[in-house]
């Protein structure tokens, strides 16, 4: 009896000893890399990951997360680092950049585009501005509706998100306190161009608070982007903060009828970076350099997202050119990174607050 | 069981009673039943839908279930789940079952300090393990390794296995063990031939709660483990917590089956106990082993 | 019969350590294992509550000079230079927004003044600091001209330090009026009262659903009631992330159970049940009941029912009989799931955090957002040895009163 245990053991254990091998050979290349899962993670995984995987033979890690410093301080502090390349929001990158939490990337790794126009001048003037990050895509946080729960009055204004009158109903915000309080006080009245100034002051944030608290009861909360469609598609909310990609995504590959508002849309750029002190810094460049190229970037162009090379405009989808945010600049603001970065944390703090009064 | 003069206000009781114990019984069961039929909707919602309700074989399908298999994450963290819980299931096994045989002698010092203090990874909660795991194996660059997962998940099926051993040795008697040693037996035969066949089905389940233990620990998991070492329940979680899909039923459907197989080993393990010691009326049923 | 002498009574002890060490070494492994991989992760988190060194090397110029500082003004301008120096420092390696959200930490809200200074500050050339860099620093913030904020500072620096507990207990220390109650907003100690409250209301309702269920168990024939057990041990051998997941798809606004009332037309608009309070606890009931079910059964099985009937043939009433015969006799087993049940909810995490919403979250939960989200460890530590404090005293109640090994598993 004995015996047999400890045969039995030893077979367990060999075959153990064996997979803890297997784990090991495939941990020597592989790369984690982070970004937003949902629409977008496909688009990226068809167009970037997957090709550069097969033509590497790297593997690549492709992992989720909903945004935030919080998690790439905590690796950087604790000195536990688990990502290599992530997809920051520019709203978070200057402030990753700026406490110290993201490698500096030396823009000469990036080839020219591919009708031969150096780096420098094929990327749009704001891919480049970060020493942190090459830039990736241009989107934007809009809200929409769903033809089919929306009733009588549509919405068409960013004064309409906080109307409960005109349009009763949830609405759905991811929680955390960049673009909400945009938001609150565009509706309140303040002209596009001084939002952040306002925003800045003491007054100012009341201000987006107290207007925020009008539609308090009415919000429903959530903590990543891809669980906005799903909310405006069973209900759950009438109007839904989301990027526009996953609404796009939803009407054209699900045939949802949902309608896309883009007043007060706020525009910002998605970059990848390196986290500091990344083992695997320099085969982390070599994603950066080869998933920046103008044809993996145009294939954003799946999920309305503009590129940010120009080389990249013709190999784009045709049929996705009025969805990017790019055509409706008029409408929005571009997203503060500097402010963001400077402000972050105490209105972070405070949003917290407000939400557990 | 109801002596008949009780009368009818006791038979109304003892009806009641029973009504409201099988309430009880469906509170605990159905939950868990719901999702077996719900992992098989061929729609990408977590509800019955009109066709499933009239058992149209259209509206169920196996789509989530090849979902998971065609996924390089679930087949990662199922690979995962295994092999931290092999690995911790056997350190915990193994330290677990040398520590209750010293704790059942008595002379052993200082007992009751022991124990509490051997028990305690499983009365402290998690998330205070977690944090301080955390930060404690981030410094000696643990953390995000497997190695430190598995020891993390090894400390945390200790208590399991010394509390199953130790029920298995209670009244076990060391003059048996004594004379052995007398007649010159090694203390490691002692241990395998005469304390191991006695102790073993505590082993056996002590080992199962310690696999389970790993097998099912998802907070150490989220502060600890990096994305190489993601396993069954942290994929649940983030799935959870950031796109609701079922194929997170058609996985917690098969953990049911692992649930209802590590039940009835469990069961037949408790019986071999009972027959062993003599009989089975003095060993109370499952709940107790 | 003959006296012991003394030589046979040192045999006789040292027989008695030798069988003692023979035990003991048994335990040593796991002992060293348990303390290695267990309790000194714990002593870490405890020492990182206390000890907090961070600000005293980020700026060790301005904290030394600040020792000298009166407390009622501004420092003077070498206090004031040195630490735009410093800071200037700082913002060239990337560090002001660690600096910021220390500052921040005991000064609430400083962190963007920090941060826009020492933007400002990091653009004057190094040369210029001496003659510019106090001038700056008041010019870039009113606060700089606080004593208030150089006071928080100071305290700031402290390597080892309470102020983690103070913040974790709603109390603040005042420069002049000492320990006070905290002004602006008071989070902790009411969510510890929520928390307390939410692991009372779960212990109390899986007594209520508990008690009878097993009382009807522990009364049946024991083939029949083996047969039953296993709907109670189903969900105790089941995942956790399992039986969360199904309250999930009970209780979601499409879920089960409103699309069930819904086309029974119970309901004209589906109910929020999912990510609320009631959700935490209904999930949580579920999945401690068989803690408590578990334990009552096997002492309820050892009870012998003839008592009962002994005491109402002899003509006691039912109720009463139960009441004074019965029920006492329960106690170890209530007592024991009733403690369990509310030392297991009280650190519950993974549940509140996936069904909760903001309305159900526990104190493990705000824990974790310190330590995942506002990336303050220190306060995280200090929350958690509290909660760790709690849970001990429970612990050390329940070995009292139960028994640490006699904990049963199913």
């Amino acid at each position: 009896m004995a015996r047999s245990l400890t045969t039995g053991f030893s077979a367990f254990a060999l075959s153990a000893a064996l997979a803890m091998t297997s784990f090991g050979a495939h941990a020597a290349e592989s790369l984690t890399v982070v970004s937003w899962g949902g629409a977008y993670g496909a688009a990226q995984k068809n167009h970037m990951i997957d090709p550069f995987q097969k033509d590497t033979g790297v593997k690549v890690l492709f992992e989720d997360y909903s945004g935030g410093v919080a998690e790439m301080k905590a690796q950087v502090e604790s000195g536990n680092i688990q990502w290599d390349v992530v997809d920051l929001e520019v709203i978070d990158l200057e402030r990753a950049c700026s406490e110290g939490l993201l490698e500096t990337i030396p823009h000469d790794i990036l080839p020219a585009g591919a009708d031969g126009t150096p780096a420098a001048d094929d990327f749009i003037p704001e891919a480049l501005a970060s020493e942190c990050a090459v830039g990736n895509i241009v989107w934007s946080v809009v809200f929409a509706y769903n033809e089919k729960t929306i009733g009588g009055t549509k919405a068409s204004s960013i004064g309409d998100f906080f109307d409960t009158q005109k349009i009763p109903g949830k609405r759905a915000m991811r929680k955390r306190p960049q673009v909400n309080m945009e938001w609150a006080l565009l509706a309140d009245g303040v002209a596009p161009a001084e939002v952040y100034e306002v925003l800045a002051t003491a007054e100012g944030q009341a201000r987006a608070f107290a207007k925020l608290d009008t539609l308090k009861n009415d919000i429903v909360w959530f903590d990543s982007w891809s669980q906005a469609p799903q909310l405006l598609n069973d209900g759950g909310a009438v109007l839904v903060q989301s990027a526009n990609g996953r609404f796009y995504d939803a009407i054209r590959q699900e045939g949802k009828p949902f309608v896309i508002v883009w007043d007060g849309h706020v525009y910002d750029l998605d970059a990848w970076a390196v986290l500091k002190g990344s083992p695997k810094k320099d085969l982390a460049f070599k994603f950066i350099a080869y998933v920046t190229e103008s044809k993996p970037l145009a294939g954003m162009s799946d999920v309305a997202y503009g590129p940010t090379r120009k080389s990249s405009a013709p190999m784009m989808d045709p049929a996705a050119a009025p969805h990017l945010p790019t055509a409706h600049l008029d409408k929005g603001i571009q997203a503060g990174s500097d402010f963001w970065a400077d402000y972050g944390e105490s209105l972070g703090e405070k949003f917290n607050e407000w939400l557990l009064k | 069981m109801i002596p008949a003069h009780f009368g009818i206000w006791h038979r109304l009781g003892a009806r009641l009673l029973q009504v409201s114990s099988w309430l009880v019984l469906l509170f605990l069961i159905l939950p868990i039943l719901v999702i077996v039929p719900l992992s098989f909707n061929i729609e990408p919602f977590f509800s019955f839908t009109e066709g499933m309700l009239r058992l149209q074989p259209e509206a169920y399908s196996l789509r989530w279930y090849q979902a998971i298999f065609d996924d390089p994450k679930w087949i990662l963290a199922i690979q995962n789940s295994f092999f931290i819980g092999f690995f911790a299931t056997l350190i915990a096994t193994v330290l677990g079952t040398c520590a209750a045989v010293g704790l059942a002698r008595d002379d052993m010092p200082l007992r009751r300090l022991i124990t509490a203090l051997l028990l305690s990874p499983m009365i402290v909660p998690l998330i205070i393990t977690a944090a301080g795991m955390f930060f404690f194996y981030s410094e000696l660059g643990l953390a995000g390794s497997y190695l430190g997962v598995i020891l993390a998940h090894a400390a945390l099926g200790t208590p399991f296995v010394i509390i199953t051993v130790t029920a298995t040795l209670t009244g076990f008697d060391y003059s048996l063990a004594r004379a052995a040693v007398n007649l010159g037996a090694t203390p490691l035969r002692v241990f395998f031939d005469i304390i191991m066949p006695l102790i073993r089905p505590g082993v056996i389940s002590g080992a199962l709660f310690a696999f389970i233990t790993s097998f099912d620990e998802v907070v150490v998991i989220l502060f600890m483990a990096g994305p190489q070492q993601r396993t069954i329940p942290r994929q649940m979680f983030s799935g959870l917590r950031e796109q609701i899909n079922p194929s997170i039923l058609a996985i917690a459907t098969l953990l049911i089956l692992v649930s209802i197989a590590l039940l009835i080993t469990i069961e037949l393990l408790r019986r071999r106990a009972a027959r062993l010691r003599g009989s089975e009326a003095d060993v109370p049923p499952a709940a107790t082993s | 019969m003959s006296t012991l002498t003394t030589s046979e009574a040192s045999q006789a002890a040292g027989a008695r350590r030798k069988k003692r060490l023979n035990a003991f070494i048994f335990v040593v492994p796991l002992l060293l294992f348990i303390l290695l991989t267990f309790v000194a992760p714990i002593g870490s988190m405890l020492w990182r509550s206390v000890h907090h060194p961070i600000v005293a090397e980020l700026i060790p110029l301005t904290l030394a000079e600040l020792q000298h500082w009166d407390g009622q003004q501004i420092p003077d301008q070498k206090t004031l230079t040195l630490f735009a120096s410093e800071l200037h420092g700082l913002a060239k390696r990337r560090l002001s927004g660690k600096l910021a959200e220390e500052i921040n930490r005991s000064y609430a809200g400083m962190s963007s003044a920090v941060k826009s200074s020492a933007r400002k500050i990091g653009r004057l050339k190094p040369e210029q600091l001496p003659s510019q860099g106090a001038e700056t620093l008041l010019k870039a913030h009113r606060n700089w001209s606080k004593p208030e904020l150089w006071y928080a500072i100071q305290r700031a620096g402290q390597v080892y330090t309470y102020d983690y507990y103070l913040t974790a207990l709603d109390l603040e220390l005042h420069p002049d009026q000492g320990i006070q109650v905290r002004e602006d907003t008071q989070i902790y100690l009411q969510l510890y009262g929520k928390t307390l409250n939410m692991a009372l209301v779960i212990t109390l309702l899986c007594a209520l659903l508990g008690y009878p269920l097993a009382y009807y168990l522990a009364n049946l024939p024991e083939n029949r009631a083996n047969l039953l057990l296993v709907l109670v041990l189903l969900p105790f051998w089941t995942s956790l992330l399992v039986r969360t997941t199904a309250w999930i798809a009970l209780l979601q606004t499409n879920g089960v159970i409103n699309s069930f009332l819904l086309s029974a037309g119970l309901i004209g608009r589906p109910f929020e049940m999912l990510y609320t309070s009631f959700a935490t606890v209904v999930a949580m009931t579920h999945i401690l009941l068989p803690f408590m079910i578990l334990p009552l059964y096997s002492v309820m099985r050892g009870i012998d029912a003839s008592y009962l009937r002994a005491a109402m043939s002899l003509g006691a009433k039912p109720i009463p009989a139960f009441v004074r015969i019965y029920f006492p006799m329960t106690l170890p087993g209530l007592s024991a799931g009733a403690l369990l049940v509310f030392i297991i909810s009280v650190g519950y995490y993974i549940t509140p955090a996936l069904v909760g919403g903001t309305d159900g979250q526990m104190i493990s939960n705000i824990i974790a957002f310190h330590m995942q989200r506002s990336s303050n460890w220190e306060l995280a530590a200090a929350l958690g040895s509290l909660l760790l404090a709690l849970i001990l005293l429970l612990y050390w109640l329940y070995d009292r009163y139960v028994g640490a090994s006699n904990i049963k598993l199913g």
